[in-house]
């Protein structure tokens, strides 16, 4: 093994916040992203100028980045990151902003991601998504993210043999969790014959494989936990953190991704195993991308999901807890947001402020991130052990 | 229903005046300069990638460098084989192309010479089956790939997928400019084999008899126009009454004459090549391009292709023909406009490019001349599969291939480089 990698101790992350989703919004990314972080300092009590560092995670916001952003918010900032990952970018904004504060670079940085949804931002985002995707993806079918997935889908579901039902399980109880959210896209409880007779979208893809495109924003904190105890935030410690890119270009469709190269150090650094976790946030634009995270990350073999998760319970109050607030499958994918929905759940619930859908007893939480089908793959994979300070 | 693997085109109806034709929407234009590049391939019909020589492999998307050794990348012409691994049937799509034709079956083929790539799939290909690649333009004039069992098989063109790609005669209607032109009756006849619906025959003079016409009204499917292109009028007037039926457009005249500037030169002679040559294809394209241009999604029959015979000269000038080899240079760089104001309506501009033909006028060149036939059979074969630029012939190829290869040199050979 490579030489160990130093521990984020005395680095805490606090705050989670997230602003109810909206199916369509003629508002800017800004404004989203300026909603988010307004009510986030507000249920913290902090005021913007005690912020000096932020990591920016957008789609929409385009032609700015983070420094364009930056300049429109108004706060002066000694440490600033555009984190252009996806659904990878709250791992990713969690340990460049956990280094930071560690080293002394910051000392309290918002992590913020956030898309608007107008009519046609959907088409127009994939429509320039690459180059890759410009030349050798878009033109075939345009089924963007859709078309791509089914591809990846199919290969995996003849590759181990896996029936619908495996997904469609996935997608039932992430629905009962949706259902204690304020402001899911998806407000009715899902049925399994439901899943699986609804219409095709992209076979082997039907309608409830797919998320629904929305508006809204997602953000927490990282500070010291010397400050986050001084101010009596709850707050979780980080137990390990692992990124990893490009891993295994030479698939020829994916069926795995950089968790699986990381896996032996990322447990070793959390000093926990995948049976110790009460909950686990995966990255859902997909079912079968959870399923690809799980098997990776060890919860069980390549291949052998539907043996584990058939017989388990995924909803919160479950025997294997799963994106307790629906994930983007029930809640929605707000664009950039979707790589911090499951992370800003987690530490909701390692902090015991989750409501209705609280894990009980929740204390240690995997939360795992998969960012940017460039062209055909997801090219950006990451994962986080969190532990509830409590 | 895509992928029953035995679907026949449907014949197409006739049209109801009264519904609205079909906008001619495209698929997307976007690519990255060197993916751009890929079409140049397409348009000839070669199989070319990015490919490695250090690693032996070729690459696919398009990069700048190689993603195993990050050596610099060339194209070549590599193996069309490959396995299907993967596959779905579209049901939906955000761009207004696609959604018009959905379902759109689309795979990832794991090619033998390395890299996967997703490709348009042909509806008799089937997971796990071996296929072959063509490399084709589509209707944004863009290049794509299109996996098939067999490109060479029967019924290979009985497919509505591929049917986008190609301008295939088959049930659509045809416009020979000049029927009478060496190539014409061939033309005529290859059209019929072809299945082509009806094919208008376009003959100036038609009060001239001769065993041409009559071999062409012998004809079925056959009927004679009347149409001079020497004359604004007789364009214009055959455009209004069949221009919103010309599904296909091939442009055949040809008024080859030797001589150059100093050496057997009339400017007499020059200025009525031009006129029939140069202008005959500016009052065709303005006369029947815009009718073309809005009936490119117009069903099984759309308008699909306006094509032109013209001189390989037309790249580089052959002295001993030189006037006729400029007027043929300045009808291809007509094209290019034609090309660029056709674009978006799903119509192809279409260049046959040929060498001296076996006719009275070529008497003193030496072979080898091309065969009408052989000319009538590789065009119509070039819009079946859906070429851009379709060389016939060993000359045509030859000049074409030297072309590519330096200009300046070919220009150095065709002007007294032999000489000693």
């Amino acid at each position: 093994m490579a030489q160990a990698r130093a521990n984020y101790d005395g680095v805490v992350l606090t705050a989670p916040m997230s602003l109810p989703y909206q199916r369509f919004s003629n508002q800017s990314a800004h404004w989203w992203l300026l909603g988010c972080l307004r009510e986030m300092l507000a249920s913290v009590a902090i005021r913007p100028d005690e912020i000096d560092g932020l990591t920016v995670s957008s789609f929409t916001l385009h032609p700015d980045s983070a420094v364009g952003f930056a300049q429109h918010s108004g706060l002066d900032l000694r440490w600033l990151e555009h984190i252009p990952m996806g659904g990878a970018s709250g791992i990713v904004g969690l340990q460049r902003a956990a280094r930071a504060v560690q080293c002394g670079d910051a000392s309290i940085i918002a992590c913020l991601a956030g898309d608007t949804n107008q009519l046609d931002s959907f088409r127009q985002t994939l429509s320039r998504f690459s180059n890759f995707s410009n030349d050798a993806a878009w033109p075939y079918g345009s089924g963007g993210a859709n078309g791509y997935f089914a591809l990846l889908t199919d290969y995996y579901m003849r590759r181990f043999d896996t029936p619908r039902e495996l997904f469609g399980k996935i997608a039932v109880d992430q629905r009962s969790n949706a259902l204690l959210l304020e402001g899911a896209m998806m407000t009715r409880p899902l049925s399994l014959e439901a899943y699986l007779s609804a219409r095709m979208i992209a076979s082997p893809l039907g309608l409830f494989d797919c998320v629904m495109p929305c508006a809204g924003a997602e953000s927490f904190l990282v500070m010291s936990e010397e400050m986050a105890s001084q101010r009596k935030l709850p707050f979780v410690r980080i137990k390990a953190v692992m990124e990893h890119h490009n891993a295994f270009a030479s698939d020829p469709v994916q069926f795995r991704g950089g968790w699986q190269k990381e896996q032996e150090r990322f447990w070793h650094d959390a000093g926990s195993n995948p049976p110790d976790m009460d909950l686990i946030q995966t990255y859902d634009d997909y079912p079968v991308i959870s399923v690809m995270q799980m098997e990776d990350l060890g919860f069980f073999a390549k291949g052998k999901a539907a043996e584990f998760l058939l017989q388990r319970d995924l909803t919160w109050q479950g025997d294997f807890p799963h994106n307790t607030s629906g994930g983007q499958l029930s809640a929605g994918q707000a664009g950039a947001a979707g790589g911090f929905i499951g992370l800003v759940e987690a530490v909701r619930q390692l902090t015991g402020q989750a409501g209705k859908r609280q894990v009980v007893g929740a204390r240690l939480g995997l939360v795992s991130g998969f960012g940017m089908v460039n062209y055909d793959r997801g090219v950006c994979s990451g994962a986080a052990v969190l532990e509830g300070a409590v | 229903m895509a992928g029953t693997g035995k679907d026949k085109l449907p014949q197409p109806v006739k049209k109801n005046p009264q519904l609205k034709t079909a906008a001619p929407l495209v698929p997307p234009l976007r690519r990255s300069r060197l993916g751009l590049r890929l079409a140049g391939f397409a348009a000839r019909g070669e199989f070319c990638l990015p490919f490695c020589a250090a690693c032996d492999k070729a690459v696919w998307p398009p990069r700048d460098a190689c993603p195993g050794c990050l050596a610099e990348l060339d194209w070549r012409e590599v193996d069309r084989r490959g396995e299907l691994i993967a596959e779905s049937v579209l049901e939906t799509s955000p761009e207004l192309y696609f959604r018009g034709r959905m379902p759109w079956r689309i795979g990832t083929v794991q090619l033998a010479c390395g890299p996967s790539i997703m490709a348009h799939l042909h509806q008799e290909v089937q997971v796990g089956e071996q296929v072959e690649m063509g490399l084709h333009l589509d209707k944004a004039q863009r290049a794509v790939f299109m996996a098939y069992k067999n490109r060479e098989g029967s019924s290979v063109n009985e497919d509505s997928q591929l049917r986008e790609l190609t301008s295939d005669p088959k049930y659509r209607r045809v416009l020979i400019s000049d029927a009478r032109s060496p190539a014409g009756l061939a033309l005529a006849r290859a059209l019929a084999a072809a299945e082509a619906k009806e094919i208008f025959a376009g003959v100036a003079e038609s009060w001239r008899r001769d065993a041409v016409l009559e071999a062409l009204e012998a004809l079925d499917h056959v009927t004679i126009v009347p149409l001079d292109l020497t004359d604004s009028g007789s364009v214009k007037e055959l455009a209004a009454e069949i221009g919103g039926k010309v599904d296909i457009l091939i442009h055949t005249a040809d008024q080859p004459r030797p001589g150059g500037l100093l050496d057997g030169s009339s400017l007499t002679l020059a200025q009525e090549m031009q006129d029939r040559l140069v202008t005959g294809y500016m009052r065709l394209a303005s006369q029947f391009g815009p009718a073309m241009r809005g009936r490119g999604a117009d069903g099984v029959n759309s308008a699909t292709a306006f094509v032109t015979v013209l001189s390989v000269y037309a790249h580089a000038n052959w002295p001993s023909y030189g006037t006729h080899s400029a007027c043929h240079a300045a009808v291809y760089s007509l094209s290019q406009c034609l090309r660029a104001e056709m674009l978006g309506s799903g119509v192809r501009v279409v260049n046959a490019y040929i060498g001296p033909l076996e006719q009275d006028w070529y008497e003193s060149v030496l072979p080898p001349k091309l065969d009408p036939q052989r000319l009538a059979r590789d065009l119509i074969k070039g819009l079946q599969q859906g070429l851009e630029d379709i060389y016939i012939g060993d000359v045509a190829r030859d000049v074409a291939s030297r072309f590519r290869e330096d200009a300046k040199l070919l220009e150095i050979e065709l002007t007294g480089g032999g000489r000693e």
